[in-house]
């Protein structure tokens, strides 16, 4: 399991949440507001009226053209962390 | 930072099958609710890296599969107007329904038009105002928000030739149904994260309460789906039937307000057909009577669920329900393939059938 297989590339399915990178920002109107976002070098106009807070260079997660969530960053890390403690539990378990 | 790098990292995802191989002691069946957690599943295969005591369900959260083939044969009566120009998501281009598909009604003259949003058939309905613009606006709460955002805009902007054809699929009654059924083998739920991401995870409790079912909200990625079946089975291991967020990343507890705002104001929950599963009461969206003039049933009738019928051999429904595999299907890989599909869960990339032929389908051939 040294390499999972390559994602995709250019997968715009409908249901599939992606993440993506915001790097341009549109539109005062809240109802209206739109913004570049960034999928891995495929860059898409993307609806930002449900992630009001969402700012420059966030990552949100897009479906059908509407970014749903702001990625949080922290807990992003946090899964990490937990999984270090986790593996150094297994270590201890296993007597390495 | 590049969470798609950091979520399929084999190094996380080994500490994960390493502590979920130290708990495991007996046997669970655990469903993903999610066509894409599917996917990721089988892509990855991990399922096979899973120990043998843990069997993971398929769930019917493929939005694709579950559109009523009544509510299609409607989409294909409806596109075949002339006056009218009929946008869908691409993916339910080749779904067929009692009759013919959205892509033969195109290759027939049928002004059929693809879109990733749908603002781009509010944007087409605006260019275009001598045609009739219909969206086809189906989906799980994780494009309900897109959907209603659609239809909220063209009211705003009074669009008389914009309208939509709905068919929205709520994703906690279907699990309450599959739990209420005599034969469910499942034992524990992983939520679909986007779902969740959406609408909060409130739903959640009560369902976890009820059937004494863990449900771990989980997310897409490898390391996401392995975190949520570790979580869900220590809580089977030890007992517990709680809900747990393993993809906070995404989901808060109280979901996304001011997708909530606007899809409360465009829909209300109502009963709805499942293609494979039949009705299952309050488990989907219809538009508020506000928004009838934006119904394309007040244009052109009701959809009639009586009249629509599934070819025999496709078992769809035993997929949907997690009772059966797809390559146990006589014409899986067979009569039935993504060129020429039978069943909806051949067509949609989340479909369990297009994942067992992407993936699986070469081990399965002459089985
Ligand atoms: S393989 Fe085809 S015919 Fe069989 S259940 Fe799946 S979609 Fe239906």
């Amino acid at each position: 399991m040294a390499n999972w297989p390559s994602p995709r590339a250019g997968v715009f399915s409908m249901c599939l949440g992606i993440p993506g990178k915001i790097v341009s920002i549109q539109n005062a109107d809240p109802v209206y507001r739109t913004g570049e976002v960034d999928f891995q070098g495929a860059v898409k106009q993307i609806s930002l009226a449900y992630v009001p807070d969402a700012k420059m260079g966030d990552y949100v997660i897009v479906h059908a053209g509407f970014a749903l969530n702001v990625i949080d960053e922290d807990e992003a890390r946090q899964v990490f962390e937990d999984l270090k403690a986790l593996g150094e539990l297994e270590d201890a378990a296993n007597g390495v | 930072m590049n969470h798609l790098k950091q979520f399929r990292d084999p190094d996380a995802a080994q500490t994960l099958l390493a502590a979920i191989r130290r708990i495991v002691t007996r046997p669970h069946a655990v469903m993903e609710i999610c066509g894409g957690q599917t996917h990721a599943i089988l892509k990855y295969g991990l399922d096979r890296l899973l120990p043998d005591e843990i069997t993971l369900i398929h769930g019917p959260g493929c939005p694709v599969c579950v559109t009523p083939a009544s509510v299609l044969d409607k989409a294909h009566e409806i596109a075949a107007r002339p006056e009218v120009i009929f946008c869908s998501f691409g993916d339910m281009l080749r779904v067929p329904g009692t009759h013919t598909d959205l892509f033969s009604v195109k290759a027939n003259g049928g002004d059929v038009r693809v879109v990733y949003s749908p603002l781009d058939a509010v944007k087409i309905a605006r260019e275009n105002p001598s045609r009739e613009v219909i969206f086809f606006a189906i989906g799980f709460e994780t494009t309900a928000p897109a959907n209603a955002m659609a239809a909220y805009q063209a009211r705003r902007e009074k669009l008389p030739n914009f309208s939509m054809l709905v068919s929205h699929m709520r994703v906690p009654p279907a699990m309450e149904a599959l739990l209420a059924s005599p034969d469910c083998r499942v034992q524990g739920f992983l939520a679909a994260g986007h779902v969740c991401a959406v609408m909060g995870t409130e739903e959640y409790p009560p369902i976890a309460d009820r059937f004494h079912v863990p449900i771990v909200v989980t997310g897409f990625e490898p390391v996401d789906v392995l975190q949520g079946v570790y979580q869900c089975v220590k809580q089977l291991e030890e007992g517990r039937a709680e809900v747990e967020n393993a993809y906070a990343r995404v989901v808060r507890r109280g979901g996304n307000p001011a997708a909530l705002r606007i899809l409360s104001d465009v829909f209300e929950p109502s009963d709805q057909f499942w293609r494979g599963l039949g009705l299952i009461p309050a488990s989907g969206f219809r538009l508020r009577d506000e928004y009838a003039e934006y119904n394309a049933e007040t244009k052109f009738g009701a959809v009639d669920h009586a009249s629509s019928a599934e070819p025999d051999e496709c078992i769809s429904g035993l997929i949907l329900q997690g009772a059966r595999e797809p390559h146990q299907c006589s014409a899986f890989a067979k009569s039935c393939t993504p060129e020429h599909p039978l069943g909806a869960p051949m067509v949609s990339s989340e479909g369990a059938c297009a994942a067992y032929y992407r993936y699986r389908r070469l081990e399965h051939a002459g089985r």
